[in-house]
């Protein structure tokens, strides 16, 4: 009696349930994937093909082929010697005008926004509302309507067609969006806290950067993709506030590309193009659990 | 000297009055409880007190100096949360050390303060935590500490032990209280939980829209509730409550709406003013002031009552019954064994009940 209790335990359904590797649902499911990650990257693959080939074998027309014979010459090419208009030293001056751009934008955007959300969020002013709603009235106006008058602005202040005029330019757009963000990101952090800091005789800075800044790095990290990545590949103002000296890898990048004089050639065309992706690739890559952390943050209070 | 003043303190955020004229005075030492349901501007009234809060008319002295415009910080006071509201990236001792830093006070200073405190609060080994690594307890111990290194007359709590556990509750109650024996220091302290507020208080302040209904000793607010709510509210389980009719008659002093009559001796009950005859009135009998079996039958008031529910806590039980209709409790020991539908005969005497007017519910 007791031998049968036992065996029929055995036999018995134990542990987990097993699956079938090849369901319906996972064939179903990896398929999908499967398709829709190599439809994207499919023009990814043809530009670092093409990049790597040499003219004779792009003539050859077979566009998804792997390249016969690597060559990296397209992308020396792209980086230093490709022309744009007078100037022949490739997309190097792009890349370093950029990031003239793109650092000090990114720092002061962050910065006075952090302290406009902070300040709005915590330190209800008189006004704070009204001020903040015509902030946010501000990012649903096109850029269309603010471009000529932005630039008598600048002209007047002596700072058209200079860097320090773009950079002020990416601030005041970037301004409504991230006070938004900034903003909702601190009232989510307990009034309380505020309040104690208040008690232990912090004031308006130190509030902001003892207590506050501490305890919001992910928001921080949101906003600085969002901006490296925004004023990165910004074209419009580079090309409309700034002069050929100035542009930035993106017009640059255009410029080149479509440059009518001469062939066509197109190794060095993906090169410059792979070349003026990197910067937002690898800020995406390195940042990307940072920042799915920050959106996630910004939606669960804490 | 009293070491909080407030004068006809008024708050209002825009149209809603919170607060209206409010007067209080706080003895140096004293531990003041301000009670009351969510809502009635307790709190309200402790961050006004701290600052926190822009007062829109009215005075606040602490230790006779008039701080209504002062900030928080310079106004000689150190403030508990319920939510404890450490700063999560400073360790321990960054948070007990954050107002010192603020204050720029000495390093010497600074680490005796915060020694000392930790010591008084046992949290001498947790110095170099994070606050994501403490327990509940052991936060708001910490939070009481930030209070404490501050070396201020006056702690104000702001439902200091709401979030913790019952049994924590318990422990920290005693905490604090022990603390104030220590220190002797004035301390607020709001809550909306009776027994903390009987157990801590000095005075109880018990609140309702904006006003003071009440602000007297625990023990007079346990016997001597102002109006209904006051009784409603002071005390577990909850008064009974017995609507009905003074009558002239001998025989027949109490009559119930239901028909239920009592001669009740009301010969010794403190009216502030004579009533009339045929007055309409709430008789209030705490549920531990009724007596069971041989007790009640020397009460001067007795009757028997069909038991309903019978709830068992312990070291009592509860007894829930109707009299004409009315809801009915007592407590009776818990050694004691009890059915529903048993006949059992109760009684108390008049002079531990409360009534009050049925319109005004004010106490006669």
């Amino acid at each position: 009696m007791a031998n049968t209790t036992v065996s029929q335990s055995h036999e018995s359904p134990k542990g987990p349930k097993p699956r079938k590797i090849l369901s319906r649902r996972n064939i179903i499911l990896y398929g999908t994937l499967i398709f829709v990650g190599i439809y994207y990257l499919i023009p990814l693959y043809v530009m670092i093909v093409t990049s790597l080939k040499g003219m004779p074998e792009i003539r050859l027309g077979n566009i998804f082929s792997p390249p016969v014979e690597v060559t990296f010459e397209p992308w020396v090419k792209a980086w230093a010697q490709a022309c744009t208009g007078l100037n022949c030293d490739g997309l190097s001056r792009g890349f370093w005008n950029s990031v003239k751009i793109t650092i000090p934008s990114v720092f002061v955007s962050i910065a006075i926004a952090s302290i406009n959300g902070y300040a709005l969020a915590n330190w209800r002013f008189k006004g704070a509302n009204l001020f903040f709603t015509i902030l946010i009235f501000g990012a649903f106006i096109p850029y269309q309507i603010m471009i000529y008058p932005l630039v008598i602005l600048l002209r007047d202040l002596g700072l058209y067609t200079k860097l320090p005029g773009l950079i002020l330019i990416h601030t005041i757009f970037g301004m409504p969006i991230l006070t938004l963000l900034f903003r909702n990101y601190f009232t989510t952090i307990p009034e309380e806290l505020f309040k104690a800091a208040r008690v232990d005789g912090a004031g308006f800075w130190g509030i902001y950067f003892r207590v506050m800044m501490p305890m919001s790095l992910p928001i921080f990290v949101v906003a600085m993709i969002l901006q490296i990545t925004g004023i990165w590949n910004d074209f419009l103002f580079g090309v409309i506030y700034t002069k050929p000296e100035y542009y930035p890898m993106t017009v640059q990048l255009n410029n080149i590309v479509n440059s009518v004089q001469g062939v066509k050639e197109y190794n060095v065309n993906m090169a410059a193009t792979l070349l003026t992706g990197l910067v937002p690739l690898f800020v995406y890559f390195i940042s990307g659990k940072l920042f799915v952390r920050g959106i996630a943050a910004g939606a669960v209070k804490g | 000297m009293n070491s909080i003043e407030i004068k006809d303190l008024s708050l209002n955020f825009g149209d809603v009055i919170v607060l209206k004229d409010l007067n209080l005075s706080v003895a140096k030492g004293e531990f003041l409880v301000l009670l009351g349901a969510s809502g009635c501007g307790k709190s309200t009234l402790l961050n006004c007190i701290a600052g926190l809060l822009d007062i829109n008319d009215g005075q606040i002295f602490i230790n006779d100096q008039n701080v209504t415009w002062y900030e928080p910080s310079d106004r000689g006071i150190g403030m508990v949360f319920q939510s404890y509201a450490l700063y999560p990236q400073m360790s321990v001792e960054g948070n007990l050390s954050f107002s010192l830093k603020n204050a720029k006070i000495s390093k010497d200073e600074i680490d005796k303060r915060v020694k000392n405190a930790a010591e008084i609060l046992q949290i001498e080994d947790l110095l170099d935590r994070k606050p994501a690594a403490l327990s509940g307890g052991q936060r708001q111990r910490v939070a009481i500490g930030r209070a404490l290194v501050r070396d201020v007359e006056v702690f104000l709590f702001d439902e200091p032990l709401s979030n913790l556990d019952a049994k924590l509750r318990a422990d920290l109650r005693v905490e604090i209280k022990r603390l104030h024996q220590k220190l002797n220091n004035t301390m607020i302290y709001v809550t909306h939980d009776q027994i903390e507020a009987m157990t801590l208080a000095n005075r109880i302040a018990i609140m309702r829209d904006g006003l003071v209904l009440q602000l007297d000793e625990p023990k007079t607010i346990y016997n001597y509730p102002v109006n209904k709510y006051v009784a409603e509210f002071i005390g577990s389980p909850c008064m009974n409550f017995l609507k009905g009719t003074i009558l002239a008659d001998d025989k027949c002093v109490f009559n119930l709406d239901g028909g239920w009559c009592q001669s009740l001796d009301l010969s010794n009950y403190k009216f502030h003013e004579p009533i009339k005859a045929e007055k309409q009135v709430w008789l209030g009998i705490r549920p531990e002031n009724i007596a069971f079996g041989d007790k009640a039958e020397n009460m001067p008031v007795k009757f028997n009552l069909e038991v309903e529910v019978v709830e068992p806590m312990g070291a009592d039980t509860l007894v829930w019954s109707k009299i004409g209709g009315q809801e009915f409790r007592f407590i009776v020991d818990g050694t004691i064994t009890m059915n529903s539908d048993d006949s059992v005969l109760v009684g108390f005497d008049p002079i531990h009940s409360s009534i009050f007017d049925l319109d005004s519910e004010d106490r006669l």
